[in-house]
């Protein structure tokens, strides 16, 4: 893993003594809110509905066990005793008190961990694949790319006054997992005809009010000329998106308004303007930080117990069913640990399962963690004979649901339960949803399909990619909950379409399970998902499902 | 004819604790809300909500939300000013485990 250096160290360091200052002058009144807003927005604190909230970032969502255990000393000294995983790959605490936020920003600091630029318009927390270095389909390990620009955009100070915030994802495999067309810029990697490592360059991807897909502004760029690149894209950015008006800020809109073609001639003209400035000392560096990435020593054991142990017990068979992706070493196994026990909220995770994700990594996992988009968190390099024991000890925590992929595995924002912006609750509604699927014990049989809950219109719980989307309104002041269907955040992506009139609070889960059960008469075989049965018929026989009464009408 | 006014509360974060807290006849800030000033006279309501933006050294973002009078005190109209009275849903944390 990546290890501060000793600038990384000092930058963080003075930073937070800064910060506590600032904090210091908020307390006595000598900064009003106005005037403290955006430096606290810059520390990664937020004024939420019923407290503060601290948003941690977690780079490229690693983070080894001494980080985890960290994060549940927190949690349990400053918080509540949980902290809440998030589709940015960031740690959120929901309970902070102002006058401690210095000492917690000193505790992060303490494991190397940071709330800088986790909010304000800069350059945000640069978000990986969380198979990264260990999926079976991998080019190469995105990270050290992804710590590059980390470093690279950390107070670049070309960079802290964007029009708009700004996200970058990185994926090192043709397979995206990292959702890289919705963001700003999306880096995936590929390989060109003589087999060089290089990245698709995606722009303008996005979600929120105008949701729009990524386009390609470069189907190949060596790897050699990313900064540069990514810089020339920034600059063009700065210099043309649009300052008058916030909801239009965003990359996604400058190059709707400009026209891609436009955007790349001017991309491309600034990237050979500065690009004799980028003399390789970047590239010195990226060797460093790979070092840093180096694969860990894999074991070679017999995984004959692992067989047995699945074949014996139909529990752990079906929890390695749903939880276990491919790896590149053939004895090991990527481990998604679902943080989204029916019932419970997506995301949140106790102190008490921190602490036991740190010990079962540094047992056997080669001390790594990882959390994912999906709000879960990944063990990514297991042998497969200690799975057994993996799953004894999650199963100790509470930890050991098997349904990743599958219809509770929901992810969901704050909502109108934390979030200051919200329109309407999203967490209850994903727990009643997986709540009521768990009742049916249908969920194994319906396969994979993914929900997505947002509590307004900013997306931040991705719905419109989810296959079912769910975003929650403020209609004349009730919640009511609107339906995207086909939505999709692979290198497929595609914006969920509506489908019709919003459901009440009370009607949502019920319209929700309509819909997923219509669908197993729909399929053509279990073998056919949600998604593919969604993309041969169209929306209507879906809408059909959803609003009854109104297709009686019609065929009245 | 004259518009009605709806009648309204101050309320605001608290500076320390973050948490949901309403102004007072006394020019105190209480966090339970049927204790609150009812404004509804939009003149006054405007004029209390200027005082409390000079508070700054207590509280954190003003402002004037919608209130309905009930035997009890204010109550909120709105149910994102009724989840502020008590808190989030998925836990029995905030001012609903406070009392
Ligand atoms: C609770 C405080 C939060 C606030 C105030 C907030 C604010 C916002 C806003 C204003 C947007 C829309 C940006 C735009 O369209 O220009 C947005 C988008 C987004 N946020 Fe949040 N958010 C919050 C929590 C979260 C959480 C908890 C997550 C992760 C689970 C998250 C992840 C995202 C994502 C993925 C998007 C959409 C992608 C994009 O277009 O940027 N946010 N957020
Ligand atoms: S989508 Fe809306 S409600 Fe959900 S976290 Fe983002 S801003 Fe808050």
């Amino acid at each position: 893993m990546y290890s501060y250096n000793d600038f990384d160290a000092a930058f963080v360091a003075e930073r937070n003594r800064q910060f506590r200052a600032q904090v210091e002058r908020r307390i006595d009144g000598s900064l009003t809110e106005d005037e403290f807003k955006p430096l606290r927005l810059m520390n990664g604190l937020y004024l939420q509905l019923h407290a503060y909230m601290l948003r941690v970032a977690i780079p490229y969502g690693t983070l080894n066990s001494a980080q985890m255990d960290q994060l549940a000393f927190i949690a349990d000294k400053f918080d509540k005793g949980y902290g809440h995983f998030t589709t940015r790959q960031n740690i959120q605490y929901n309970w902070p008190k102002l006058n401690e936020v210095p000492d917690i920003l000193e505790a992060l600091a303490d494991v190397e961990m940071h709330a800088l630029q986790t909010s304000g318009n800069t350059i945000r927390n640069v978000t990986a694949d969380h198979f990264a270095g260990a999926a079976a389909d991998e080019i190469a390990d995105p990270r050290p790319v992804a710590e590059l620009l980390r470093q690279w955009s950390t107070d670049h100070p070309e960079f802290q006054f964007l029009p708009r915030k700004f996200k970058i994802a990185v994926t090192g495999s043709p397979n995206d997992r990292a959702v890289t067309r919705a963001h700003d810029i999306g880096l995936r990697m590929v390989q060109n005809d003589a087999g060089e490592n290089g990245f698709e360059v995606i722009v303008g991807g996005g979600l929120g009010r105008t949701p729009m897909v990524g386009k390609v502004i470069r189907d190949f760029l060596p790897v050699a000329d990313l900064l540069a690149y990514v810089e020339a894209i920034v600059s063009v950015y700065n210099l043309l998106g649009r300052r008058d008006n916030k909801y239009k800020a965003r990359i996604k809109i400058t190059v709707h308004e400009n026209g891609l073609e436009t955007i790349r001639d001017m991309v491309e003209s600034r990237f050979e303007q500065i690009k004799p400035g980028f003399t390789g000392f970047d590239q010195g560096l990226l060797a460093q930080i790979e070092h840093a990435f180096a694969t860990p020593a894999f074991k070679a054991a017999s995984t004959d117990g692992y067989e047995a142990a699945r074949l014996a017990n139909p529990a752990f068979r079906s929890w390695t069913d749903t939880n276990l992706t491919a790896h590149k070493n053939d004895g090991y196994a990527i481990v998604s640990v679902s943080i989204k026990k029916h019932g419970q909220t997506p995301g949140d995770a106790t102190s008490d399962q921190m602490r036991a994700l740190a010990q079962i990594a540094r047992d056997y996992g080669h001390d790594e963690l990882r959390i994912s988009h999906e709000q879960n968190v990944i063990l990514p390099h297991v042998h497969k004979s200690d799975l057994p024991a993996i799953y004894a000890a999650l199963r100790e925590a509470d930890l050991a649901t098997a349904n990743i992929g599958l219809v509770s595995d929901i992810i969901a924002c704050p909502g109108m339960d934390y979030c200051a912006l919200a329109t309407a609750r999203s967490i209850p509604v994903a727990q009643q949803i997986a709540t009521r699927f768990d009742e049916l014990k249908v969920e194994h049989d319906v396969g994979p399909l993914k929900i997505k809950i947002s509590g307004c219109i900013n997306a931040c719980g991705h719905h419109h990619v989810g296959h079912i989307g769910i975003l929650g309104l403020d209609r004349a002041g009730v919640e009511n909950y609107q339906i995207t269907l086909g939505g999709d955040g692979t290198e497929d992506t595609h914006i969920g379409e509506r489908a019709g009139p919003g459901f009440a609070y009370d009607e949502i889960v019920p319209a929700i399970e309509r819909l997923v059960l219509g669908y197993l008469d729909l399929r053509t075989d279990p073998e056919e998902t949600f998604l593919q049965t969604f993309r041969r018929l169209g929306a209507d026989p879906f809408k059909a499902i959803l609003y009854p009464a109104k297709e009686a009408q019609n065929a009245a | 004819m004259p518009r009605t006014f709806t009648p309204k509360v101050v309320t605001a974060n608290a500076l320390l604790e973050g948490d949901a807290v309403w102004l007072t006849e006394d020019n105190t800030w209480t966090r339970d809300m049927a204790k609150a000033e009812l404004l509804t006279d939009e003149a006054h309501a405007e004029l209390r909500l200027l005082e409390a933006a000079g508070r700054q050294d207590e509280i954190a973002g003003p402002y004037l939300a919608d209130a309905k009078a009930t035997d009890d005190g204010p109550a909120p109209t709105h149910f994102r000013e009724d989840f502020r009275t008590r808190g989030p849903s998925n836990y029995n944390h905030g001012k609903q485990a406070e009392v």
